[in-house]
Order: structure tokens, then C-alpha cells, then sequence
């Protein structure tokens, strides 16, 4: 029975993948979505390397200057330039997303396999863990272990981002286990004397990989927001460039009064353009892997 | 005749290209008969049930009519069929189970449901019917979640004739029941047709043991066309098309259900309906296929009231 | 129903336990001195005064008794309602300070978070609707909930107040006036409100539209929308029980972006130097006030556990089934 189950199931599992790939690439928002990162990613990464300014903080000699050829994006008040700021701050921006986002999805997803698939008095435990984190306000403790941090790194940020953000996405994956741990396949897996831990990572997690991909993007964008949220009250990386690190920068030198419109500008399109385009990948995904979505 | 169904034709639009569901079936019912309506899961039993009354988003009706009491149905237009709706066809679906709006209580939702279709609520023909399924008064104050299974299926049949339709289709309502409450539905059903609550009454199910017990004719469906109608004794006695009989040869002990995937006892699986091959439909899994199988076989009445789709019966 | 807020109770019960040991936990165990940098950057030139405040501040953490008595000072304290004393605006109680602030953070959130949370419901079932306003009200949406709350604070700051010249960019009032119960105070302060409560709302709005319009189409799709259409009901009467039916997670919604919605205001309050929990927690770090910074963040978390009771409570009103369930369970 298993060998005449298993075939017809692996085949199936191919033509999904490879229909979902053929409307992945069909999905226009999927397509921009993903565009838009792609084009922010490499000029955040390659862009630091091109531009060849040692330190983007660095005070240049024209103060203030609007957006010209010599300075795309203008220069503040202490002549630093913006746009070199602007890449070198994408950077910034990305590591915390990737690392806050994949910290998370790695405590969300321990979290919740564990109490999906374990049940009982361990998914009580979890479950109220999960609970607690959830209610209590994340950036109000973030707020309290940055300000007594005396130097404070992007990854120590992401780490504590990541550490206070996890909880909706493991209740997420709990519930998403639970429903899975009854199936036919895990069954089997089980009878057939498969540990736990490689029941849980090599049939359920494969079942719901998709699920947990969208669940990563969306912790990701939410890390870049924290984070931002964080630079802006003033508790950002001690050294280096943040978008958030620019946006406080600009209001503390009051910019908005100045007419500095290009120092505080960028940040924030860049954030928004970033976490934005996420969303909307993650709206073309979910058509991609939700056929029900997509007959529209 | 009550129900007259002339060539019907029912595709699904997919991006693959149309599933043909319902490829040209004629059928008729007389007032007060009970139709089973049998098959495999995809054969197009349900997806006649729901031409019915109405057309989910992807089905396109492609030709053919339906006619109930003289007067045809648009089925192709959802507009103009709600008028017919509910007062003159109306449905138990398959999802009993949750067909009720959970945040209201029944009796709000039943009356807010009939005002919306220009009815006054008749409580005390409401409160006699509860009592027929043997439901305590009690439960239109309730909220559905406070229902049992049982409760909330038979609930539904209630509100779904309270119109008198002409035509009921019941969607695979016993198949989520245990086999003590399918018997209790079952009675209750026949016991609305005799009631006169409805006209006649379409049985949409894969159980063949159970439809043979409360349906007067069985008509049992293959890849989106009729195979056999007969009486249910004839059916269930002296089949005709090869089909049928094998169906009848696989059929476990009453009560027991078989799995709705594929029939144990048949070998192979119906054809594709996106692009179907010409003849017999059955003809790659029939033991007695023949040359004259490649030719599409019509249906024939071997015997007053008995049709058959097959050219050896 | 007894269960059911038991259960709620217990859980923000352990959140309250929980916050209270953080609070107390980071000066202790994060690396440094907190009691010579705050002396340090506190500014004190005077040394007999710098060698007072290092005596009280080294009593107040009581660093040289037992750590468990460390902890239990820390909750009678705590219970009594002393959070200390400021240092930023020394020696006025923290908790003076912060009373002095809550008005005006409730004030800004209360009506932007409510209007944002009816407003984008409205708009999303709207949207649900018809494909041409889908088209138009998803992508906003999407804008909205990227943004982050900071920047459109700044861009409307930059916009209606310094361009344009229509509100004022800064503070609660006027620095001309003195509060009372005046007219012309009352116009100023509202004046001055404006501005952060739009970029609260309009943030918070876009979340709100795409839930909905996700919950929607979801509940149009379910079995009893399908049952009513099968019985010839109305779109109407369909459209108002999905719409009824949506509503209810959105409610529990609200309760998981409370932690956001706290921290969008917070920074809102920073751009527009509103005189809320916002702006004094930003001087509360420039200040090295820890104290202060505590004793505010025990605020924010007393808050949102009090109103995700409120919520739970306005959850149970509007949800029968949790009545009905409890009902059930009871007898």
C-alpha cells in the first residue's frame, strides 16, 4: 500500500512545484515585489563598494547642498553625503531584516513544531510563553535593554528584535502542525519509527515550506520597522549608518525647518520601498501557492 | 412530469481548458419520486445537483434546459434564478455542518433569511416542523455551535424546505453522519416528500446501499454522462449496463461506506473530462468492451422506465 | 466565562511578573555601571553633589544587599507606587513626571487608533466589493503599513506644517500660552493635535483595510455565505453577516497590535516633540535618566495589559459563541 501510495505522491509533489513555478512567474506583483528588492539589495551591496567612501559619516565641504551631480542625493548639515549614507544604510537595513527575521523564524518555528506536534503539557507551556511575549510590548523592552547596552551593534539589535518577535508566527506554525500532525504521512513516519525531530523536518516543515517562506518575509519586513523605530529614538548602532540612524539625524538637526527635504526623503522611501515590496511579494506568493486565489 | 432535464451541458473553466462535467444529459422526474443519483466522485453527480440551483464561479452552462413544472429554469443566469430559489428549488448542501451563519442565533437568521426573500415567518409552521425531525423548540434561541451534528443536518433540511419547493436536492447530506443518524435522515427525508413539504427529491450520493433504501429511481452517472435509470429494486436486482453491475458487485455490507476515491472492485480510473475520448466512456475499464464501443452509445429505455447508455445491454 | 478571564488574567498576570523581573534584570546584569554612568553623564560638576547622588542612586538599586533582597525591594517599591526619582528633571518622582505625559499619549492614541480601526474596516469591506476600488484601496494599503510611522509623521510635519504653514510643527500648545481651561487654549492644543494624530491614523489604516478585505472575501467564500446564495438570499444580507462575521478577528487584531501601535506613537510623538510618553522617553535616553526610562516602560506595559482587557471583554460581548461555548461549559 505504501509503495502504490508514495510514487503517485512524489509526482504530484514535482507538477506542484513546477506549476507553482510557472505562475511564479507569471505573478506580476510577485515579480515586482521581488524586483524592487532585488535592485535595493544590490545597490546596497555593491553600492558601498563602488562609491569607494571609506566612511559615509565622514564631514564633506559643502554643507547643505540640494542634489547635483556630485552629490545625488545632496549633502546635511554637516556636508556628509546622503546618498552614500542612503546605500551604506540599505546595507544596514537588509542585515537587520535577514538576521531579526531569520532569529525569529528560527524561535517561531522551534516554538511552534514543538507545540504542534507535541501537544499536551509542553504545547501548554509553549503556549503560554508565546502568550506572554505576545502581550508584552516588544519595543518598550527593547527600549530598556538598548539604553543600558552601552555599545550597541546591528547585530545585537537584530539578535534582541529577533528574540521579541517570533511570537504571532509560532502560533502561526503551531497551528499549522497541529492540523498537519494527524495526515496519513506523518502517521506512517511515525509507525515506521522516525524520530521526532525528523518527522517534524522532513514531513511536516517540507508540507508547509511555503508557508513558512511567507512567514519569513513578513518577519523580515517587520524587523526592518523595529529597527528603524528603534535608530529613530536614538538607540540605534553606536558606529555606522542606519536609515532609521539618517531619519533621527535629520529631525534632531531640525532638516524638516531647514528645507532639507533630500536628508530626510530617502530613509524613509527606501524603508518603505524595501518593506512595501516584501507585502507585495508575499500577496504574489500566496496567489502562486494558493490556487484559489489565483482562478481570479 | 415535474423535472424535465433536456441535453444538459455543464463545463468548468480552467486555465488548462474546460472540464466537460456534464456532457449532454437528459433525464426526467415525475412529482413525488425520490432520484438517487449515483456514481464515482467526479462523474458529475454533484455537479448536476448544483446546475440546479446554482452555478458556483467557474462552471459556465454551455446548452441544454431544465424544466420545472412547465416553466424553465435560467440556470445560466444567477440574476433570474433567485427567483426560483429556494421557493421552487432548493438545496440541503453537502456542508450541513457549517451551512448556518455561527453569530446568529437560527431563529434570527431563519426569520432575517425568509424577510430577505419577502416571507413573513409562519412560527407555528416552523415550530411543527421542528417537531417532525424531532428537534426541541429550544434550538432557535441556540447559536449553531450549540448543535450536534445530528441536530444542526436536520436543522438545515428544515430551513431548506420551509418554502414547500417543488425540486430538493440533497447534496451527499448523510456522508459526514454516522450510520444511526444517515437512517435518521433518511426517514426524515422521505418523510418531508410524503408530508408534501416537497415535490420530488434529488439524492445526491456515492452510497448506493443507502440511496436503493429511501429513492424510488437510481440513476447512476459515469464521466459526466447518464449510464443506467432504473426503478431502485431493478437497479439494485437486474443491472444493465456493465458499470452498474460491477458497482453492484462491490457493494459492501449496507451501512458501510466505501472510500469516494475509486471503487476497489473496478480497475483503472474514469477518463480525463478536459479532453475526453470519443465513444463509451467506460470503454477502456468495461470487461465486455467491444468494436462498437469507439461509437458513443445511446441512451436507451430497454424496458418503461428502465434507460440504458450501453451498447451491449 | 469565569474560565475564560481566569485564563486571560493568569497570562497577563506572568506578563506583569515577567516585565517587572526585565525591569529589574537589565541595570543588573547588562555590562556596566549604570550608577557611575548616570552620575557621569548626569552632568554634575559640584563633587559633593556627585558624591550624594552616587550614595542615593547606589542605595536606591541597593547593590550591596543579597540579590533576592535586591528583588523583593524592588517589588515593595514597586507596589507602592515609587518608581524613583527623575534625574533629567531632578528630584521630581517619576511617576509625576509620567502622569504628567499620559494625557497626552492616550489623548493622540485613543482616537487614532479606534478611527483608524473603523475607518480601514470600512474601507476594507469596501474594497472587497468592487475590483476597481480593490485596485486602488490594496495598493494604499500596502504604502501605509510599509511606512514607517516616523516617516509619514515627518513627511506630514514637512508638508502641512513647514510648507504649507497650516499647523504647527511642535509641542502640545503654543509656548505663549499657559494651560487652562480656556477657549483659546483648548483651540491651540487642538490645533497642535492634528498633525500626530493624522500620521498615527493614516498608518494604522492601511493595516486595517487589507484585514479586512482579506477577512471578507474569506467569509463570502465560507459554507453559510454559499448556503444563502443557494437559497436566493439577498448580497445584502450575505455582505452584513461576512461583514458582522470579519469584524470579530479583527477585533483580536487589535489586541496584537497594540505593542505596535505604543511604539508608532511613541516615535510620532518624537518627530512632532509632542509632550507625551514619546518625547519623554527620548529625553529620558538623552539624559541617561534610567529611572525614568523604567519606570515609563512599566507604564506601557500596565497599558496594554489593561486594554487588551478591555478587549477581551468587548470580545466576549460581540462574539456569541464564546458565551454560548462558556454557557455550555458551565453546566
Amino acid at each position: 500500500m505504501t509503495a502504490i501510495q508514495e510514487t503517485p505522491a512524489k509526482d504530484a509533489g514535482a507538477g506542484v512545484r513546477r506549476e507553482a513555478l510557472y505562475f511564479a512567474l507569471r505573478n506580476g506583483k510577485l515579480l515586482a515585489g521581488f524586483g524592487v528588492v532585488a535592485v535595493l539589495f544590490l545597490l546596497g551591496f555593491a553600492g558601498p563598494l563602488v562609491l569607494e567612501a571609506a566612511d559615509p559619516n565622514a564631514y564633506g565641504s559643502q554643507p547643505m547642498a540640494p542634489p547635483s551631480g556630485e552629490h545625488w542625493f545632496g549633502t546635511t548639515t554637516f556636508g556628509q553625503d546622503v546618498f552614500a549614507q542612503f546605500v551604506h544604510g540599505l546595507r544596514t537595513t537588509f542585515v537587520v531584516g535577514a538576521l531579526g527575521g531569520g532569529i525569529a523564524a528560527v524561535i517561531a518555528m522551534a516554538v511552534g513544531f514543538t507545540a504542534g506536534y507535541r501537544g499536551g503539557l509542553v504545547d501548554e507551556i509553549l503556549n503560554m510563553v508565546t502568550n506572554i511575549v505576545l502581550v508584552i510590548p516588544t519595543l518598550a523592552v527593547l527600549l530598556i535593554i538598548n539604553a543600558y547596552l552601552g555599545v550597541r551593534s546591528v547585530p545585537a539589535q537584530a539578535l534582541f528584535i529577533g528574540l521579541t518577535s517570533w511570537p504571532w508566527a509560532a502560533r502561526a506554525i503551531r497551528a499549522q502542525t497541529f492540523s498537519l500532525r494527524t495526515r496519513d504521512f506523518v502517521a506512517l513516519a511515525r509507525l515506521s519509527g522516525s524520530s521526532t525531530r525528523k518527522i517534524i523536518l522532513r514531513e511536516i516543515a517540507p508540507n508547509m515550506s511555503s508557508y513558512l517562506f511567507m512567514m519569513f518575509i513578513l518577519l523580515f519586513g517587520g524587523s526592518i520597522l523595529i529597527a528603524s523605530s528603534l535608530d529613530f529614538i536614538g538607540l540605534g548602532p553606536t558606529e555606522g549608518v542606519s536609515l532609521g540612524l539618517m531619519l533621527q539625524n535629520a529631525n534632531q538637526w531640525s532638516a524638516m525647518q531647514l528645507g532639507l527635504w533630500w536628508w530626510f526623503l530617502p530613509p524613509g522611501a527606501g524603508i518603505t520601498a524595501v518593506v512595501g515590496a516584501l507585502y507585495v511579494a508575499n500577496v504574489g506568493l500566496d496567489e502562486v501557492f494558493n490556487p484559489k486565489l489565483r482562478e481570479t | 412530469m415535474s423535472l424535465r432535464v433536456s441535453e444538459l451541458r455543464v463545463y468548468y473553466r480552467t486555465l488548462k481548458g474546460d472540464v466537460k462535467a456534464l456532457d449532454d444529459v437528459s433525464f426526467t422526474m415525475r412529482d413525488g419520486e425520490i432520484l438517487g443519483l449515483a456514481g464515482e466522485s467526479g462523474c458529475g453527480k454533484t455537479t448536476l445537483g448544483k446546475s440546479l440551483i446554482r452555478l458556483d464561479g467557474r462552471m459556465r452552462h454551455m446548452g441544454g434546459t431544465v424544466e420545472l413544472d412547465g416553466r424553465e429554469l435560467p440556470i445560466g443566469d444567477d440574476r433570474r434564478m433567485n427567483e426560483f430559489r429556494f421557493h421552487e428549488v432548493s438545496l440541503i448542501p453537502q456542508y450541513s455542518m457549517s451551512a448556518m451563519n455561527p453569530t446568529r442565533k437560527i431563529g434570527k437568521m431563519v426569520g432575517e433569511l425568509l424577510r430577505s426573500r419577502g416571507v413573513t415567518l409562519d412560527r407555528a409552521e416552523l415550530e411543527s416542523r421542528l417537531d417532525l425531525v424531532e428537534l426541541p423548540r429550544t434550538v432557535l434561541g441556540n447559536y449553531p455551535i450549540e448543535l450536534s451534528g445530528g441536530m444542526k443536518q436536520r436543522m438545515v433540511m428544515v430551513i431548506s424546505t420551509l418554502l414547500n419547493p417543488s425540486l430538493l436536492i440533497a447534496d451527499e447530506v448523510t456522508s459526514a453522519l454516522d450510520v444511526s443518524t444517515q437512517k435518521a435522515v433518511a426517514k426524515a427525508l422521505t418523510g418531508f416528500r410524503d408530508a408534501g413539504f416537497v415535490k420530488s427529491m434529488i439524492f445526491v450520493t456515492h452510497d448506493l446501499a443507502l440511496t436503493s433504501r429511501i429513492a424510488d429511481t437510481i440513476m447512476v452517472m459515469y464521466a459526466g454522462r447518464l449510464a443506467e435509470k432504473a426503478p431502485a429494486g431493478v437497479m439494485v436486482t437486474a443491472p444493465r449496463h456493465p458499470y452498474t453491475k460491477l458497482l453492484i458487485n462491490s457493494l459492501p455490507e449496507v451501512g458501510v461506506r466505501y472510500a469516494d476515491k475509486k471503487l476497489a472492485g473496478i480497475a483503472g480510473s474514469p477518463p480525463s473530462l478536459l479532453d475526453p475520448p470519443a465513444g463509451c466512456r467506460f470503454r477502456d475499464r468495461c470487461p465486455l468492451a467491444g468494436d462498437e464501443c469507439a461509437q458513443e452509445p445511446p441512451v436507451a429505455e430497454v424496458e418503461p422506465g428502465h434507460f440504458v447508455a450501453c451498447w451491449k445491454a | 466565562m469565569r474560565q475564560y478571564f481566569g485564563r486571560k488574567l493568569l497570562v497577563y498576570g506572568l506578563t506583569f511578573f515577567v516585565a517587572v523581573t526585565i525591569n529589574w534584570m537589565v541595570p543588573r546584569f547588562m555590562p556596566g555601571d549604570p550608577v557611575s554612568s548616570m552620575v557621569a553623564r548626569a552632568g554634575v560638576s559640584n563633587p559633593g553633589a556627585v558624591e550624594t547622588m552616587r550614595t542615593y542612586y547606589t542605595n536606591l538599586f541597593g547593590f550591596d544587599q543579597p540579590l533576592w533582597k535586591q528583588y523583593a525591594n524592588f517589588w515593595a517599591a514597586l507596589l507602592q507606587g515609587d518608581f524613583g526619582i527623575s534625574i533629567w528633571v531632578f528630584p521630581t518622582p517619576v511617576s509625576e513626571v509620567i502622569m504628567g505625559a499620559v494625557p497626552y499619549t492616550l489623548g493622540l492614541m485613543i482616537p487614532s487608533v479606534l478611527l483608524s480601526w473603523v475607518v480601514g474596516n470600512w474601507a476594507g469591506a469596501f474594497a472587497a466589493r468592487r475590483k476597481l476600488l480593490d485596485n486602488t484601496v490594496l495598493p494604499v494599503g500596502y504604502v501605509l503599513t510599509a511606512m514607517p510611522y516616523m516617516w509619514l509623521a515627518v513627511l506630514l510635519a514637512w508638508g502641512l506644517g513647514v510648507v504649507a504653514g497650516i499647523f504647527p510643527v511642535a509641542g502640545g500648545y503654543s509656548f505663549s500660552l499657559q494651560p487652562s481651561l480656556s477657549w483659546e487654549f483648548v483651540a491651540d492644543l487642538l490645533h497642535h493635535w492634528v498633525l500626530p494624530f493624522l500620521s498615527l491614523f493614516l498608518v494604522a489604516l492601511g493595516g486595517w483595510a487589507i484585514g479586512m478585505r482579506n477577512m471578507i472575501i474569506y467569509e463570502l467564500e465560507s459554507d453559510y455565505s454559499n448556503y444563502l446564495s443557494a437559497l436566493g438570499a439577498p448580497q445584502r444580507l450575505i455582505r452584513r453577516y461576512a461583514f458582522r462575521n470579519a469584524v470579530l478577528p479583527q477585533i483580536t487584531g487589535l489586541a496584537l497590535q497594540l505593542g505596535v501601535l505604543v511604539a508608532g506613537a511613541l516615535v510620532t510623538e518624537i518627530v512632532f516633540s509632542y509632550p507625551g510618553l514619546g518625547s519623554l522617553i527620548l529625553k529620558a535616553i538623552q539624559n541617561q535618566d534610567f529611572f525614568l526610562l523604567q519606570g515609563t516602560f512599566m507604564f506601557i506595559v500596565l497599558g496594554v495589559l489593561i486594554a487588551n482587557f478591555i478587549i477581551d471583554i468587548v470580545y466576549v460581548v460581540v462574539d456569541p459563541r464564546t458565551r454560548a461555548g462558556m454557557a455550555g461549559a458551565q453546566a
